[in-house]
């Protein structure tokens, strides 16, 4: 199965989420690797989307979402890193 | 809204925070055209659009009446503050929403949009007093829409970085946004278009139509040792072989990036 | 404020008396997948079983040479999707664990590539699921599962692991892949178990 980038999964992630997660970098628990969510690998179905790790191919986050509901795992990510806006001018 | 025109001007900073809010809107179809033969580009009117950078795209979004859905993801190919949103459809033979986009759809019509999407696939002119930065662009196919953007964004913004697009495309019909890459070609910002013709060429060009091969792609795309920034969008196989290609030719991968298209 | 859109319906969805809730007919066979394909060949593949005493490994000559049935059954995906009356070779999972002592009543699903999924044991057994190696008389293709897959009809077909490898014995209902990321624990289509 191919798969997409991260980048492909900011519309369904911008439903529960106040930025944009896949501009944000993240480090996989599993080889260490630090890259933005759109850089990774999306694997997307009707099942739902699993992320994995562009670098070591393990997996780092699952979308799964019902018509009423949406379960957002990051069972491969230790820490996601947050870029603050910068101070207006 | 002046947050968001902030965010789209050459003048933006990037910050994650700075990108205009997504959210869902309502989409007029305020005209729409024939591309090519297989696509389709759309002019929509979206309600409280709050402009989009340029490589982001948006989630369409179709209703049928027993409450079923479809939703496919469609790179904009116009940038800027604008309400007014462009996108080109490429037509997939088994799809489910670009064959009723393509043929369906007509001025006039609504449509539910979410956007605009994807902060990380976009390009932004260098901050004043910064070091432009070179800018490689590799289409294969439909992968041209937003790397059209772009092109056409760093031209509207005079910007002085040194910009190419590479473009592989089946034959001379087939190419999107025709007479306005040649316009860039034209225009005074830096731009050089390179077209490889995988299916057939136009009449007396230099090349037999084929697929792109890696010692095209190296005669063609700016060298790794000017340090480029390369985007590549076209289906997944397009941009794998492309992006490995690269990293072989010693572009850091860090700097290449990529969206890889869907197959329905 | 979601709207009808003019003029779309979408693919056409098949109702029919034999379906479960929510199901809809298809065709087609949808490829549902949570990463690459793997690619397994059957001189490299193995089948274990694995229980608190021991484990129980089998070769592809090995299982080949064990009884093989033809099934014929409806599947029933979480995706809204069912195909009936579907036909497959394969072995069951009874002639699998003929000689299998355990006291351990829960199964652990794993596969080539890292997938898991959980079933209760005495819903493999009693004819009621097989180690499957054809597909309507073709070998079966490794985007479906190849070269071998569980299946599990009475319950979603997620639970019908592709490219299953072996199966771990287990004291307690464990939450493999999916159902660790929103599924059901259990999975059965005619009670809609769909999500947690």
């Amino acid at each position: 199965m191919q798969h997409l980038d991260g980048n492909s999964l900011a519309g369904p992630l911008a439903e529960f989420f106040a930025f944009d997660v896949t501009t944000a970098r993240a480090r996989c628990n599993g080889c260490g690797e630090v890259a933005e969510l759109a850089r990774a690998m999306v694997y997307r179905s009707d099942a739902g989307a699993v992320v994995r790790c562009g670098s070591c191919g393990q997996v780092l986050a699952t979308l799964v979402e019902s018509e009423d509901r949406a379960w957002i795992g990051f069972s491969g990510v230790s820490t996601i890193e947050v870029r603050r806006a910068p101070a207006s001018s | 809204m002046s947050d968001a025109a902030l965010s789209v001007g050459p003048t933006a900073a990037g910050g994650v925070r700075a990108a205009p809010r997504a959210g869902w809107h309502v989409a007029t179809v305020a005209a729409t055209r024939r591309e090519t033969p297989n696509a389709t580009r759309l002019e929509l009117e979206v309600e409280g659009w709050p402009g989009n950078a340029p490589g982001q795209h948006l989630d369409v979004r179709l209703t049928a009446p027993d409450g079923y859905t479809a939703t496919r993801s469609y790179s904009i190919a116009s940038s800027g503050p604008s309400r007014r949103v462009v996108l080109a459809i490429d037509k997939l033979p088994d799809g489910e929403v670009s064959p009723f986009l393509v043929d369906e759809v007509r001025a006039g019509d609504l449509l539910e949009v979410h956007g605009p999407l994807g902060a990380y696939f976009v390009w932004r002119p260098a901050a004043s007093g910064a070091d432009p930065r070179p800018v490689q662009l590799i289409a294969g196919g439909s992968g041209v829409v937003p790397l059209y953007a772009i092109a056409q964004a760093h031209a509207d913004a005079d910007d002085p970085s040194a910009f190419r697009l590479l473009y592989s495309v089946r034959t001379p019909a087939d190419v999107y946004f025709a007479d306005e890459l040649h316009g860039l070609v034209a225009a005074s910002a830096p731009f050089r278009l390179d077209l490889v013709y995988t299916r057939s060429t136009p009449d007396g060009w230099p090349l037999q139509a084929g697929r792109i091969t890696r010692e095209a792609l190296e005669v063609a795309v700016i060298p790794a040792a000017e340090r480029p920034l390369v985007y590549v969008c076209g289906s997944t196989g397009f941009v794998e072989r492309v992006a490995d290609w690269l990293v072989e030719l010693g572009h850091d991968a860090r700097s290449i990036r990529t969206e890889r298209y869907g197959g329905t | 404020m979601s709207f009808i859109t003019r003029g779309f319906s979408g693919r056409s969805r098949e109702r029919d008396d034999r379906l479960p809730p929510g199901q809809t007919l298809v065709h087609d066979f949808p490829v549902l997948s949570a990463g690459p394909t793997p690619d397994v060949d059957t001189a490299d593949w193995e089948f274990t079983i694995r229980t608190e005493s021991g484990e129980h490994r089998w070769s592809w000559d090995e299982f080949m040479a064990l009884d093989i049935e033809d099934v014929s059954t409806d599947i029933h995906c979480v995706t809204h999707w069912s195909k009936l009356g579907t036909s497959w070779r394969g072995v069951s999972l009874d002639t699998l664990f003929a000689d299998v002592e355990t006291e351990q009543e829960y199964v652990m699903a794993h596969s080539y590539g890292g997938y898991t999924t959980n079933i209760p044991l005495d819903e493999l057994l009693d004819g009621k699921a097989w180690i499957a190696f054809e597909f309507d008389g073709e070998p079966l293709d490794p985007e479906h599962g190849g070269p071998a897959r569980l299946l599990v009809p009475a319950l979603y077909f997620w639970k019908s692991a592709k490219w299953v490898r072996g199966l771990e014995m287990m004291d307690q209902d464990e939450p493999g892949f999916w159902e660790q990321n929103g599924y059901h624990l259990h999975g059965d289509p005619w009670k809609e178990e769909r999500y947690w």
